[in-house]
C-alpha cells in the first residue's frame, strides 16, 4: 500500500468536491437546517412559551423522561430543564443523520461516477492498485461527512449553550455524552455505511441507481445509529466506548471485505455483473 | 519472467468473452520494440479490448500475453506504470484545470511536475492548463490526453482511436505528433478504423475483424502477399481503344470502362505496354503504376477473407 497513491486519490476527489457547488451546497443547507434552523426553532421555541397549559405539558413531558436523564437535567424551572432535555437528549441523533447522508451522497457516486465520467478507464489503465483506489475512495466519502459533523456539532454547541445556557446557569455543552458520540461512536457508523455504499457504487450501472440504493443501505444505518446514539446518551462512558468498539470492529471488518468490490473490469463499465 | 525484450508486446492465441460475446478469439501478433504497430478495423472488430487486456485492465480467459516481458495477469500494476494509454474517448476530472488534472497522473505515475510541464509543451496545451478541462475542446482533450499518456515516458505508448472527433487539422496534428514519438523510439500501438491514419506511420498492420486477426505484418509484405500482381491505371485520349490491352503480352486482367486497371505479371511490362500502344496509333493520356494504400489493402485483405470464408 502506497500511501502517497491514496493521498493523490483523496485530494483528486475532494478536490474536485469542492469545486462542485451543485454538489455541496445542497448538502450545507441540509446540515444548516438539522444543525442550526432546527435547534434555534425547537429550543428558541420552547423559551418562548408562557401559556401555562403548554408549560404544564412540556412539564409532564420531562416528568415522563427516565430517571436517569432526569437527574441529570439542570435548570430550575419546567421550560428550562425541558430545553436542556432537548439539547442534550432529544437532538442527539442529528450528530449521525447529516454526517451519514454527506458521506453516503458522495460515496454513492464514487466509483460508479467514475465509471460515468469515462475516467475509470484511465483509472482501470493506471499502476494504481484496486487496494488504493479502494482506500482512497472511501476516505475521500469519508472526511466530507466526518467535517461536516464536527463542523456541525461546533456551531450546534454555540446554538445550545447560547439558547439555552443563560436558563441552566452557564454553557453546559457537549456534555460527556456528545462528545464520545462524535468522535468515537458517529465515526465508524459512517464507515459502516460507506462500506456498503462503496461496495454498491461499484456495482450499479449509474449513479442514479447507486443513490437510491444508497437510500437502502443508508436507513438501517440512521435507524440504528439514532437508537444507539439516543441509548448511548443516558449512560454514555461505559455504553458509549463498548458500543463504539463494537461499531469499529464491525466497521474495519465490513472495510477489509470491500475492497474486492472495485475490479478494474467494474471501472470500465464490462464486468458481466454489472 | 522476464524474457529477452525483442518484442514489446506478444499475444498469443489469446481469447476474450463478455457473456456469450466474444470479444477476442484466438489472437496472436506481436509488436516489436520502437515499432509502430496499427490495429486497424471496423468498430467491434476487438482494438479496444486487446489495448485493455495489454495493461490488465481485463485478463484473458486464455492464450498468453507478454508486454515488456511481463505478464498483466501478474504483473499488471508494473505494466501499466510502463505503458501509457490514451483511451478512445480521453476523460478528465472536468471540475479540474488541466494542470490539475497532470499533477494528479504525474503523483499516480510516480513522475514529476517537470515532466508534466513537459509533456503539455509538448503536446501544445501548455497554454491552456489553467482552464478547467470541462472547457476544452475536443482537439484539446486529445492533447491533454496525450500529454498524460506520456508524463512518465513510458516505453510503449497505446492510442486507441486518437484522432476520434477532431477536425483535419488537429487531426494531422495529432498523428505528426506520434510519427514524432515513434521517431523517438518509443513503441507505438495505435488502433483506428480510418485507413488514412495509418498510411505513413505503420511499421507493421494487424487487421482485425469480429475479434480476429485477419492478417499481420509489414504493409509491404501484405501487399506482396495480398495483391501479389502490379496493378497500372492506364488512360488515352480514345477510350475505346483501350479494349486491345486485354491482348498484350504479360497483361492478366483488366478492368474499368474508362480509365483501365491493369493487373500485369511484372511492373517491366509497363514500358512495352507504353510502346505497343503507341504503334498502335493510341495515344496515351495516363500511365500510373499503383502503390498500394493501406486502404487498397484493407480491402484486398478483406475480399480475400470473404471468398476463403
Amino acid at each position: 500500500m502506497r500511501w502517497s497513491m491514496v493521498r493523490a486519490v483523496v485530494k483528486a476527489d475532494l478536490y474536485r468536491l469542492v469545486k462542485t457547488r451543485d454538489y455541496w451546497i445542497p448538502l450545507l443547507i441540509l446540515g444548516g437546517i438539522f444543525f442550526v434552523g432546527m435547534p434555534v426553532i425547537l429550543l428558541g421555541g420552547i423559551g418562548l412559551v408562557e401559556q401555562n397549559n403548554v408549560v404544564t405539558q412540556i412539564g409532564s413531558i420531562v416528568g415522563s423522561l427516565p430517571d436517569a436523564i432526569q437527574n441529570n437535567l439542570q435548570g430550575e424551572t419546567p421550560t428550562a430543564r425541558a430545553s436542556y432535555a432537548f439539547a442534550v437528549y432529544l437532538l442527539a441523533p442529528i450528530a449521525i443523520i447529516v454526517p451519514l447522508t454527506v458521506s453516503s451522497a458522495v460515496g454513492a457516486n464514487s466509483i460508479v461516477g467514475e465509471r460515468e465520467r469515462g475516467t475509470g478507464e484511465f483509472l482501470a489503465h493506471s499502476p494504481l492498485t484496486v487496494r488504493e483506489i479502494y482506500l482512497g475512495k472511501l476516505i475521500a466519502s469519508l472526511i466530507p461527512g466526518y467535517v461536516a459533523g464536527v463542523v456541525g456539532f461546533g456551531l450546534y454547541s454555540l446554538v445550545v449553550n447560547i439558547i439555552v445556557g443563560p436558563k441552566v446557569g452557564g454553557w453546559f455543552f457537549p456534555t460527556v455524552g456528545w462528545m464520545l458520540l462524535v468522535l468515537w461512536v458517529v465515526p465508524p457508523f459512517i464507515a459502516i455505511a460507506l462500506s456498503l455504499i462503496l461496495r454498491l457504487s461499484a456495482r450499479v450501472r449509474s449513479a442514479a441507481s447507486a443513490h437510491q440504493a444508497s437510500s437502502l443501505v443508508t436507513l438501517p444505518v440512521i435507524v440504528a445509529s439514532y437508537g444507539v446514539a439516543s441509548g448511548l446518551l443516558y449512560s454514555p462512558v461505559l455504553s458509549a466506548s463498548i458500543a463504539g468498539l463494537i461499531a469499529w470492529i464491525i466497521a474495519f471488518a465490513l472495510l477489509a471485505s470491500s475492497t474486492g468490490s472495485i475490479r478494474r473490469e467494474r471501472l470500465l463499465g464490462v464486468s458481466g455483473d454489472l | 519472467m522476464v524474457e529477452a525484450m525483442s518484442d514489446a508486446i506478444s499475444f498469443q492465441s489469446v481469447h476474450k468473452q463478455f457473456g456469450d460475446i466474444v470479444a477476442l478469439e484466438d489472437v496472436d501478433f506481436v509488436a516489436p520494440v520502437g515499432s509502430v504497430t496499427v490495429l486497424l478495423g471496423p468498430n467491434g472488430a476487438g482494438k479496444t479490448t486487446t489495448v485493455r487486456l495489454t495493461t490488465g485492465a481485463l485478463i484473458g480467459d486464455s492464450g498468453a500475453i507478454s508486454v515488456l516481458g511481463l505478464s498483466p495477469i501478474t504483473d499488471g500494476d508494473e505494466i501499466r506504470a510502463r505503458v501509457g494509454v490514451v483511451p478512445p474517448k480521453p476523460a478528465f476530472y472536468d471540475q479540474l484545470t488541466g494542470w490539475e488534472n497532470l499533477q494528479f497522473a504525474a503523483t499516480i505515475f510516480e513522475s514529476d511536475e517537470a515532466s508534466a510541464k513537459a509533456a503539455a509543451e509538448r503536446f501544445g496545451i501548455d497554454h491552456a492548463l489553467d482552464q478547467e478541462v470541462g472547457g476544452y475542446s475536443t482537439g484539446m482533450r486529445t492533447r491533454l490526453a496525450l500529454a498524460r499518456a506520456v508524463v512518465h515516458d513510458p516505453e510503449v505508448l497505446m492510442l486507441d482511436e486518437p484522432t476520434a472527433g477532431l477536425d483535419p487539422e488537429s487531426a494531422r496534428a495529432v498523428l505528426d505528433l506520434i510519427k514524432e514519438l515513434a521517431g523517438r523510439g518509443s513503441t507505438i500501438v495505435m488502433c483506428t478504423h480510418l485507413l488514412h491514419e495509418a498510411e505513413g506511420i505503420a511499421d507493421q498492420v494487424v487487421l482485425m475483424d469480429n475479434g480476429s486477426v485477419r492478417a499481420a505484418g509489414a504493409p509491404a509484405d501484405l501487399a506482396r502477399s495480398y495483391m501479389a500482381n502490379p496493378v497500372v491505371f492506364i488512360d488515352a485520349e480514345d477510350r475505346s481503344d483501350l479494349a486491345v490491352l486485354s491482348e498484350f503480352d504479360g497483361v492478366l486482367t483488366v478492368t474499368g470502362e474508362g480509365a483501365r486497371r491493369l493487373e500485369i505479371d511484372s511492373t517491366d511490362r509497363i514500358p512495352d505496354i507504353v510502346v505497343e500502344l503507341v504503334k498502335r496509333g493510341i495515344r496515351p493520356t495516363r500511365v500510373e503504376p499503383l502503390t498500394p494504400t493501406l486502404e487498397d489493402l484493407y480491402f484486398e485483405m478483406q475480399r480475400h477473407h470473404r471468398e476463403g470464408s
